[in-house]
């Protein structure tokens, strides 16, 4: 049928087909294989969890590792333990939409590029017996393209870093993806979040890190990622900052002063 | 019978996509630091090769003409995005560390001149293994390069030591540039090198040959 093959019917015909049967293909794909890899996206975080903590080794059980971490549920403009919800089960995003369950970020202060927040955010605990060992917070803000997660691992008087982690973002290939690159995360242990008039200082710098005062906190930029690297910083700044988990963290300041 | 074979087992050696047509090397250049990922990519663009040319193929006589690149493209994209889901699903570290290849294999030139020089002229079962050989003389290169760089550069090979590494108290120093791109250029030279010494065919003839012109010849 060499003369209807190329008739402006049979054009049309081929390419609504077309497209009908390949959309009906990777929908299906997409809907049949979402639980599976939902569970792997758990267990990826859960992962990272541990990495940022220090405990994971190659082979061991995820699972099992993060059940030893202890999880809590923080409200994040008192700093005090919610007990009446369970933070494993805790989903963030879906607290984070739900006006019940969020409050907005006023545009000043809205470093991360995030518009809301959820009032309550978990918080995960490494134990040694009774005393805590790291305090880890999950952050997350806008890099240049697509909003970053990771896990941000802190001293048990929050003020010191211990690690940082990344486990989803969609920054530049080869560029802004540098925040997954072990050298520059092993930068981050040991940098302080505040100066000494209580204000966030923690910050990715342009280049180098100078030295003098504040190298204490700030750690290399990537290059060719400044805009991620500013991202980074934002992001941080307004996590650890007062309006998310700034009281919290004085408080746990407090406590150890208290203790020591 | 013999016909089967010719289609499934030519690209493999006599007439192979990277190291006869050269097509398809930047994927081979960037998966090939270690072994798994090159494997994994080796399964998805075969079975992405395979699929689209059987698909390709049953339509092929109604295909309106100009728009066949575009139907190839929307089959061939389908069909990734399908692989690539199923790798998240799966294999899901190794996909991450795969991050944009699987998606790049929709512009791989292997799969698209395949589809076009292939699929759109022969039946369904024989477009199928003549994507499937392909995928394969893909896979047989890749998995070469990748075993090279993998061994000689980090000493293990799907992540076994083989070789022990002198930072581990053993005695191989690693190669580093085995892990850079360029090394991958080096390999696949190479292996084109022993390809066409093995099959003085392959070797092309020069476009151009410089010979010396006698004036009365041109008079």
């Amino acid at each position: 049928m060499p003369e209807s093959r190329d008739s402006i019917k049979n054009t049309f015909a081929v390419a609504i087909g077309v497209s009908l049967l390949c959309s009906v293909l990777v929908s299906a794909a997409a809907v049949l294989l979402k639980p599976a890899q939902e569970l792997n996206e758990t267990r990826y975080r859960q992962k990272i969890v541990l990495e940022v903590a220090g405990l994971y080794d190659q082979g061991m059980d995820i699972e099992q590792g993060f059940a030893s971490i202890d999880a809590q549920l923080v409200e994040l403009a008192s700093g005090d333990y919610v007990t009446t919800l369970d933070a494993r089960s805790f989903d963030v995003a879906a607290a984070a939409s739900e006006p019940d369950s969020s409050v907005a970020i006023p545009d000043a202060l809205d470093l991360a590029g995030i518009q809301r927040r959820a009032t309550m955010m978990p918080v995960y605990r490494v134990m040694d017996g009774d005393a805590v060992q790291q305090v880890i917070l999950p952050v997350y803000g806008k890099g240049l393209w697509s909003t970053m997660y990771g896990y941000l691992s802190l001293s048990p008087d929050g003020s010191t870093v211990q690690g940082l982690r990344f486990y989803e973002h969609a920054e530049t290939p080869g560029l802004g993806d540098q925040i997954e690159r072990e050298e520059w995360l092993a930068e981050w242990p040991g940098k302080r979040l505040y100066g000494d008039d209580g204000q966030p200082r923690l910050e990715v710098v342009r280049g180098k890190v100078a030295g003098g005062p504040s190298a204490i906190y700030q750690v290399d930029g990537l290059s060719g990622a400044t805009l991620t690297g500013q991202g980074v910083s934002r992001l941080l700044q307004y996590w650890i900052g007062p309006h998310a988990y700034g009281p919290y963290l004085e408080k746990l300041g407090a406590k150890e002063e208290g203790d020591g | 019978m013999a016909d089967t074979r010719k289609v499934l087992i030519d690209p493999i050696v006599d007439n192979n996509p990277i190291t006869l047509q050269v097509l398809g090397i930047c994927s081979a250049l960037a998966v090939t630091t270690s072994l798994l990922p090159a494997l994994l990519m080796c399964i998805a663009l075969t079975s992405v090769a395979a699929m689209s040319g059987a698909a390709i193929s049953s339509i092929r006589h109604r295909i309106p003409n100009n728009i066949r690149i575009i139907v190839q493209m929307t089959i061939i994209a389908s069909f990734v995005i399908v692989v690539d889901e199923t790798l998240k699903a799966f294999a899901f570290e190794t996909s991450k560390q795969l991050s944009v290849f699987v998606g790049l294999i929709i512009t791989n030139c292997i799969i698209l001149g395949r589809a076009e020089a292939f699929a759109m002229k022969n039946g369904i079962g024989m477009s199928f293994l003549d994507g499937l050989g392909n995928g394969l003389g893909y896979s047989v290169v890749l998995i070469i390069v990748a075993t090279t760089r993998e061994l000689f550069g980090a000493g293990t090979l799907l992540g076994t030591p083989i070789l022990p590494l002198a930072a581990d108290g053993g005695w191989y120093h690693a190669n580093g540039m085995m892990l850079l791109p360029p090394s991958a250029f080096f390999i696949i030279g190479l292996l084109i090198w022993a390809v066409r010494t093995a099959r003085p065919k392959q070797v092309e003839r020069p476009e151009y040959q410089i010979h010396e012109v006698h004036r009365t010849e041109v008079l």
